[in-house]
């Protein structure tokens, strides 16, 4: 992969690298055919955000695919080391003229380099892995809500709150209005914590439509990282979400440069309290009732080899192997009972959909149950 | 019980918040007293907080634009409540271009000072941020432990020199020690020292001038008759003068300090409108 990029374009990937770092600490490249995709997820799992650059966005772009059947190579890198490129962003515009990607398989290295004023180069010479690919699966389409409004107005929203906080309530409330407010864990006692809460009338949106009542609970980190970019870029931002539990999605579109950012937004505290066997019993296949599938129909890591037909290796075999489909025992509910099991564990907040964990190749379900394991996978969640 | 006040002029909504941040970098939690036309911010002398007090009076019609309060009973019209001043601080950061800030007593979970706050937005309607900040309701049984401290009889009163130099100079010392000792005596000199076992630190101050309090009560009438050069010293802590220096936000029109000898030194602070007394225990 080879690509090119010059002026103040140099900065919009610096600030995108930025964004990224907030969530991950590696950062996948993935070259395609439609650009050049950055991405990370979070330990958790519970956050995950891609940036698209498309091949226009660059003065040069070769993926490198000389053979057209074989895949393209993916990698993944220090998001520290990558960082450290993109430091400093006003030095960036002020200095950096072009810079250069390329990336080498054979000497096992991505180089980074910057042309920078009086003839200077600054040479990156960063090591890689190369890796699965980094997948969510998710559709903003199947999202019962979404909002669009100026990065502008979000961002002024945002900075009523603590830099600390680390959870954010986005409610659609009476008269079309938009409200933020801090989340305050049950357990806190409500005389010690400090609510805010903002409205935000329906025409500074550009777009509203959004089911009345509806109420999401997500974290304020990742989208203060987004925001920051949104706002530099002027780029308006769309909210898509749906119920509590399922995944609230943030898109940024330009001709030449789609974001997206996945996260994870807290279960609803009273579907949270009926008893396990009411749900099981329950014979009602309401959409609410199978989060498994919704899960799995979501968001889901395909971590597929970056060798092709690797005999049907499945991509991560360390996971619990489930078919998708009506799942009998709710992978959800199984999660808290282990959990509750452990006497001594703090209650925790539920991020439903933390579970990416759920496998599914991009072919189809035919998987062979045991599988050997290469690698482990670094994650300790499941 | 009932509190309802708004300010609307820019200017007196900064100058509100700066005293609230001052306020929330001395006190952790303090107490806000309310009453028809005064506003006063409490810190009572408590063996936990090392012995600090604060005093902190501010007239309500120089900053509100309107100020209703009912207290309990007619013949006890204030009202006391218990509160972190940083959450009041946080609340005012990101008004500072707001078309109107209302506070109001409120009890819909649990006592709450709400504020809130209205922004010019870019459509017809402006955007409304509200804050409840927690406060516990104080009784009146124990407002007698609020009590205006009384001036102490102080060996020596003496102006301060430009708080920021006397910053400056306290930051420096707070490296190398603990402790500092305030000396001065009724000639105008005022001495910052430290003493460790490596090094002893002293900057000299002059001329600062000493404040007449003479004809007051007559307890300070015998000033003239003193020995001027006598020296009224106590050594307190030295993170406890750097805090109430480094909160000063604005330099205040008349500063000075009364000491009582090996005992505490008390801090005036006048500010136009405002004014703030800090009580520094002498360390034994």
């Amino acid at each position: 992969m080879k690509c090119i990029i010059t002026g103040g374009n140099v900065k919009v990937l610096g600030r995108a690298v930025h964004s990224l770092s907030r969530i991950g600490d590696e950062l996948y490249l993935e070259p395609t055919e439609s650009g050049l995709s950055l991405r990370a997820v979070n330990s958790s799992r519970s956050a995950f955000a891609s940036f698209l650059f498309a091949p226009l966005f660059f003065q040069l772009y070769e993926t490198g695919g000389a053979q057209p059947d074989r895949e393209l190579l993916r990698c993944k890198v220090l998001m520290k080391s990558f960082l450290g490129v993109f430091r400093s962003l006003p030095s960036l515009e002020k200095t950096v003229g072009r810079c250069l990607i390329l990336l080498k398989p054979r000497a096992s290295r991505l180089v980074v380099q910057l042309h920078c004023k009086y003839g200077v180069t600054k040479t990156h010479n960063l090591t890689f892995q190369e890796c699965e690919r980094l997948q969510a699966i998710f559709d903003t389409q199947c999202c019962a809500s979404s909002l669009c409004a100026p990065a502008r107005v979000l961002a002024e929203a945002v900075v009523h709150f603590p830099q600390t906080l680390a959870e954010v309530t986005l409610e659609a409330g009476p008269g079309g209005k938009i409200s933020l407010r801090n989340y305050v864990e049950d357990e806190a006692e409500p005389s010690k914590t400090m609510v805010t809460e903002l409205w935000l009338a329906e025409d500074e949106f550009q777009a509203v439509a959004v089911v009345p009542g509806s109420r999401i609970t997500f974290c304020l980190k990742e989208f203060r990282g987004l925001l920051t970019f949104a706002e530099a870029s002027n780029l308006p931002l769309t909210i898509h979400y749906d119920t509590p539990g399922r995944p609230v999605i943030f898109t940024l579109d330009d001709a030449v440069l789609e974001v997206h950012l996945v996260l994870a937004t807290l279960s609803d505290p009273e579907s949270d309290l009926q008893p396990p066997a009411a749900n099981g019993v329950s014979h009602l296949p309401g959409p609410s009732d199978d989060f498994g599938d919704d899960l799995e129909s979501y968001m889901i890591a395909m971590e597929t080899s970056a060798y092709e037909g690797g005999s049907g290796v499945p991509p991560s075999p360390t996971f619990p192997l489930r078919t998708p489909g009506p799942a009998k025992s709710d992978p959800e509910e199984e999660e808290e009972e282990e959990e509750g099991a452990v006497p001594g564990t703090p209650p925790h907040k539920k991020f439903r959909s933390l579970f990416f964990g759920s496998v599914l190749t991009p072919g189809g379900p035919s998987l062979a149950p045991t599988q050997e394991v290469l690698a482990e996978d670094s994650d300790g969640e499941y | 019980m009932r509190f309802r006040a708004k300010i609307v002029d820019l200017a007196c909504l900064n100058h509100f918040s700066r005293v609230i941040n001052t306020i929330a970098k001395l006190a952790k939690t303090c107490t806000l007293r309310l009453t028809v036309c005064k506003l006063y911010f409490i810190l009572s002398d408590k063996v936990a907080n090392g012995g600090v007090s604060m005093w902190c009076e501010l007239c309500q019609g120089n900053f509100f634009d309107e100020f209703h309060m009912e207290g309990v009973a007619a013949e006890h019209n204030e009202i006391y409540l218990e509160l972190v001043p940083e959450n009041l601080s946080r609340a005012l950061k990101t008004a500072q271009s707001a078309k109107a800030v209302k506070i109001k007593l409120t009890n819909k979970h649990c006592p709450c000072l709400r504020v809130a706050v209205e922004l010019p937005s870019l459509s017809s309607s402006s955007r409304i941020v509200t804050h409840d900040i927690p406060v516990g309701v104080i009784p009146r049984r124990l407002w007698n432990d609020f009590r205006e401290p009384s001036v102490p009889d102080f060996d020596v009163s003496i102006y301060l020199p430009v708080l920021k130099t006397m910053k400056s100079v306290v930051e420096r010392m707070k490296n190398l020690s603990n402790s500092i000792v305030i000396e001065a005596n009724l000639r105008g000199e005022m001495n910052l020292k430290i003493e460790t076992d490596l090094v002893s630190v002293t900057t000299h101050f002059k001329d600062l001038g000493n404040p007449p309090w003479a004809s007051e009560d007559g307890c300070q009438s015998s000033a003239q008759g003193r020995d001027l050069e006598r020296v009224a010293e106590a050594r307190i802590d030295i993170k406890k003068l750097q805090q109430l220096l480094a909160g000063q936000q604005v330099n205040p029109t008349k500063a000075l300090c009364n000491i009582v000898s090996k005992r505490i030194v008390h801090f005036i602070l006048l500010h136009e409108d405002v004014s703030l007394q800090y009580f520094i225990p002498a360390l034994a």
